[in-house]
């Protein structure tokens, strides 16, 4: 096991050199650029010259790219010339990251909690009013554009009804340790701050939670569904297990296989519904920081963005590899 | 097991979790309770379009970088609130200036019992301090761009620069010297990026330190955690994770201390968003809202505050890019043919103008007697074959991706104006890429035949308006292109350094007639107001057509 996980480990320090390179040249290949960005409508071909030849841009591109990963080697990936000009590429990742987690966590953990049970019972009770429902309502969260949702959700609850904070992380003044904001709200006893920072979690987390949703609705049911059929099942009940012992040694787990992976294809393709639900809720993520890098040609942040959305997108992979061999002991045999 | 394993994580966890908060402590005091949305009686909650790019405002060039530093620096000069003309005496840091007779120096009587707010004294020493400490730049040259464009080069002695010295004469008597004569001085010192800062704390957090980190700069701790002003806030906190800006009342502000007692800037990109917060109340205001929703805001309970138009549209050529728009009979065609009264009508809002000039009526050199060819299509259509450009080609650029106070929806403006054009027979190729991916550049890069642009003006002179766009051969008109346009540029540097008044607005508004009825390099199309919207309950603004509102006399009902 642990070779195994080294291997991936090392093949991920492979994919993550690739992209960059490929990521360099393909930014730098945009027409306009920090430049533009920076200088906006003052520009002159005098001061545009004299930032290129200050920031190194009149260079060659390999020579730029080489320059690029030795800093890199270092820990240092520039500094920001749009999302925040002069701070440090890697500090705004760092910044941003726990908001993103915090929402991918209460989507994913709102998906999951809802759609195993439901997707269980659906197929249990197959072409009952629950399971239509269910598949009903996993259609039209595939089918909703994110950030239709989240607009509706926003105008609704947030700007119709007051109920909920129309945008942004927090609304009080509160101490930040770890910027993830809820969990710093308990650590410094301000718990206030802590259920402040969960009232604007719900409404964001509720638009990017429906496509995993729907998606592990509908693999749990054809999981059960198919694990219903297996010969195991019968014999467990012709030998008298209680349904309680059926249902969660026999039928749960064994569905479990591929909701695991469904699980962590959906954490890993979650940053680009995040992109458009922090931009609809100003939540100060690294989807909202994305968007922003983008329009601004910011090219530091945006290789540091998608080279850790990469990083991330392999380690969740990783860790469901790992989650299957604890499911499963046949993989750990292998 | 299972249950004994959960138990057990479940014990790890809360152990964690009490073990770090122990080390945690609420940073909290009797002044950073409470809201940071909504406001309150002493809170106001302004929606900022952007993120300060920097709060040091020497480095910066960007509106909401400068909104800030407004509400916590002042400079020697500051304009007139409403207007965009300096004033003498109100929140000035000089209550009296002049020149001598070859208007090379300039004397400032200095306002006294002003402190900075780390309570270092502002006098005629902390001046000098700000000049030289502008002048000297090294590293940070490339950051200081209103410096260079406004004041040209460093000590470095590069480029030549229009600063040559500053004397303090006595605490409260400054002269500063400069090279040439300009009708820009003293105005470009109302410019945030010239604001007095607090020598003490520019050199406690090493302000100069500006240093080359990959594709951009990192500046010091000064310019991202202390700015230090005279101003009636102070910087309280930037919350970068929460994008929150926050300033509290400066106590011991030397002038009326402002009424509230925090002023919050909520950064919300998106225009769209920053009206669904003003409804939903957690902000309670913001800038630019689009034309399109006046109406709706209003009824919705709030003041939507237009300011005076201080900006120009317009439609540039460059005969570089189609050897045709080198005859002056087709860009007069061209102007003849576009329907200018229409596109103001149509695309802009309400208290909207046609342009017949390149500089806004306010400004001294506006040419009143100016007689604007109008719209024509009959005589653009005659024009065009009189120089045998009937059916014309013309590549016509648009921007994406952004939108400006003159310009609300580039592509709508640019159909209405391509419309027109075809309706004399031009064809009219569309090109359009977004603003900062390819349009700025390669606009100024020449290669742009036909374009959208315009500029807001810095502050109320002629030259900010058309010694910006047409002081140079090499730029995105083409000038080099034509007879006259060294000629054009000779005059423009001619009229800056008259240093009689009089004489130098006259040479404004001949130039000004020259542009429209000779060169033409551009069609001048409208000046656009952009607007400002509050809650009604909020009181105590003044609309600036520089968008220099001041927060200070803010009351919040």
């Amino acid at each position: 096991m642990l070779r195994f996980i080294v291997r991936r480990l090392l093949q991920m320090v492979g994919v993550v050199v690739v992209l960059s390179m490929l990521l360099f040249v393909w930014l730098h290949s945009l027409p306009g650029g920090t430049v533009s960005a920076l200088l906006g409508d003052r520009a002159t071909p005098e001061t545009r010259a004299a930032l290129e030849e200050a920031l190194g841009l009149d260079r060659p591109i390999w020579v730029q790219y080489g320059a690029f990963l030795s800093r890199a080697l270092r820990g240092e990936f520039g500094a920001s010339t749009g999302v925040l000009p002069g701070t440090d590429a890697l500090t705004i990742l760092l910044n941003r990251l726990p908001a993103t987690i915090e929402l991918s966590f209460c989507a994913i953990a709102i998906a999951v909690l809802l759609a195993i049970p439901l997707g269980y019972l659906a197929a249990r009770h197959r072409g009952s009013p629950l399971d239509t429902a269910g598949i009903l309502t996993s259609l039209v969260g595939v089918a909703v554009p994110v950030f239709f949702l989240a607009f509706l959700l926003k105008w609704g609850f947030a700007i119709k009804l007051h109920w909920l904070p129309d945008g942004g992380r927090q609304s009080v003044f509160a101490t930040h340790v770890t910027n993830f904001f809820v969990l710093d709200g308990i650590l410094t006893r301000e718990f206030d701050a802590s259920v402040n920072a969960l009232k604007h979690l719900i409404l964001p987390a509720i638009a990017l939670s429906t496509i995993p949703f729907a998606v592990i609705f509908r693999i749990t049911r054809a999981a059960v569904l198919e694990v219903l059929d297996e010969d195991y099942v019968r014999t467990a009940e012709a030998k008298g297990l209680t349904s309680r012992v059926i249902r969660g040694r026999h039928v749960l787990r064994n569905a479990m296989l591929p909701v695991v992976t469904t699980i962590g294809l959906q954490i890993g393709a979650l940053l680009a519904g995040a992109v458009l639900t922090e931009k609809v809720f100003n939540f100060p993520g690294i989807g909202d920081a994305l968007a922003l890098a983008f329009e601004q040609r910011d090219y530091a942040v945006l290789q540091v963005l998608i080279m850790a959305a990469a990083v991330v997108y392999v380690l969740v992979n990783l860790l469901v590899d790992v989650l299957y061999a604890v499911i499963d002991p046949r993989v750990r045999t292998r | 097991m299972s249950a004994r394993r959960t138990f057990a994580a479940l014990a790890a966890a809360s152990l964690l979790t009490v073990g770090l908060s122990a080390c945690a402590e609420s940073a909290r005091d009797a002044g950073t309770t409470g809201t940071t949305g909504g406001g309150g009686g002493d809170t106001f909650t302004f929606g900022a379009a952007g993120a300060p790019k920097v709060l040091d405002p020497y480095y910066a060039t960007d509106g909401e970088t400068f909104r800030v530093a407004r509400q916590q620096f002042e400079g020697l000069v500051m304009f007139k609130p409403g207007t965009a003309d300096p004033e003498k005496g109100g929140q000035s840091l000089a209550t009296d200036w002049k020149a001598s007779d070859d208007g090379l120096t300039w004397t400032f009587t200095l306002r006294e019992g002003v402190k900075f707010s780390d309570g270092t004294a502002f006098n005629a020493e902390a001046v000098c301090k700000n000049f030289e400490r502008m002048f000297n730049q090294t590293g940070g040259q490339t950051s200081a761009l209103y410096w260079s464009e406004n004041f040209g080069g460093f000590k470095d002695g590069k480029e030549k620069s229009l600063y040559a010295g500053c004397t303090a004469k006595d605490a409260k008597t400054v002269d500063i010297k400069l090279t040439r004569v300009t009708s820009k001085f003293p105005a470009i010192l109302g410019l945030p990026s010239f604001y007095m800062q607090s020598p003490t704390a520019m050199e406690k957090y090493d302000a100069n330190k500006v240093t080359p980190a990959g594709q951009g700069f990192t500046f010091s701790e000064y310019a991202t955690a202390h700015p230090t002003g005279t101003g009636p806030f102070v910087l309280e906190n930037y919350d970068q994770a929460n994008k929150t800006v926050t300033l509290k009342r400066n106590d011991n502000y030397w002038g009326t201390k402002p009424k509230i007692a925090k002023l919050i800037f909520k950064i919300i990109p998106d225009e769209v968003a920053r009206r669904q917060a003003l409804q939903s109340g957690s902000i309670q205001g913001y800038d630019f809202p689009n034309p399109v929703d006046w109406a709706q805001l209003k009824d919705g309970g709030n003041t939507v505050m237009v300011r005076p138009a201080f900006n120009i549209m317009y439609f540039g050529f460059n005969p570089n890019s189609n050897p045709k728009l080198k005859d002056l009979k087709v860009r007069q065609a061209i102007m003849s043919a576009i329907n200018r009264e229409q596109i103001v009508k149509t695309q802009l809002p309400e208290a909207a103008k046609a342009a017949s000039q390149f500089i806004p009526e306010t400004v001294a050199g506006y040419n009143k007697d100016l007689k604007v060819p109008e719209y024509n299509p009959d005589k653009a259509k005659q024009l065009l074959a009189e120089a045998g450009a009937t059916g014309m080609t013309l590549d016509f650029w648009y921007p994406s991706e952004v939108t400006r106070p003159y310009m609300p929806a580039p592509v709508k403006i640019y159909e209405a104006a391509k419309a027109d054009l075809e309706k004399v027979g031009i064809k009219v190729n569309t090109t359009t890429k977004p603003w900062n991916g390819g349009y700025l550049d390669q606009v100024d890069a020449g290669k742009a035949a036909m374009f959208i642009l315009g500029w807001t003006g810095d502050y109320n002179t002629a030259d900010n308006f058309i010694g910006t766009f047409f002081s140079s051969l090499d730029n995105r008109f083409g000038l080099k292109n034509y007879e006259w346009g060294p000629e054009l540029v000779q005059s423009l540097k001619d009229a800056d350094s008259t240093p009689d008044e009089a004489a130098r607005v006259k040479k404004y508004e001949d130039i000004n007639k020259k542009l429209v009825e000779q060169y033409l390099p551009a069609v001048p199309v409208s000046h656009s107001p952009p607007a400002i919207v509050v809650k009604n309950t909020v009181k105590g603004i003044t609309p600036s057509p520089l968008t220099d509102e001041k927060f200070a006399d803010v009351t919040v009902g």
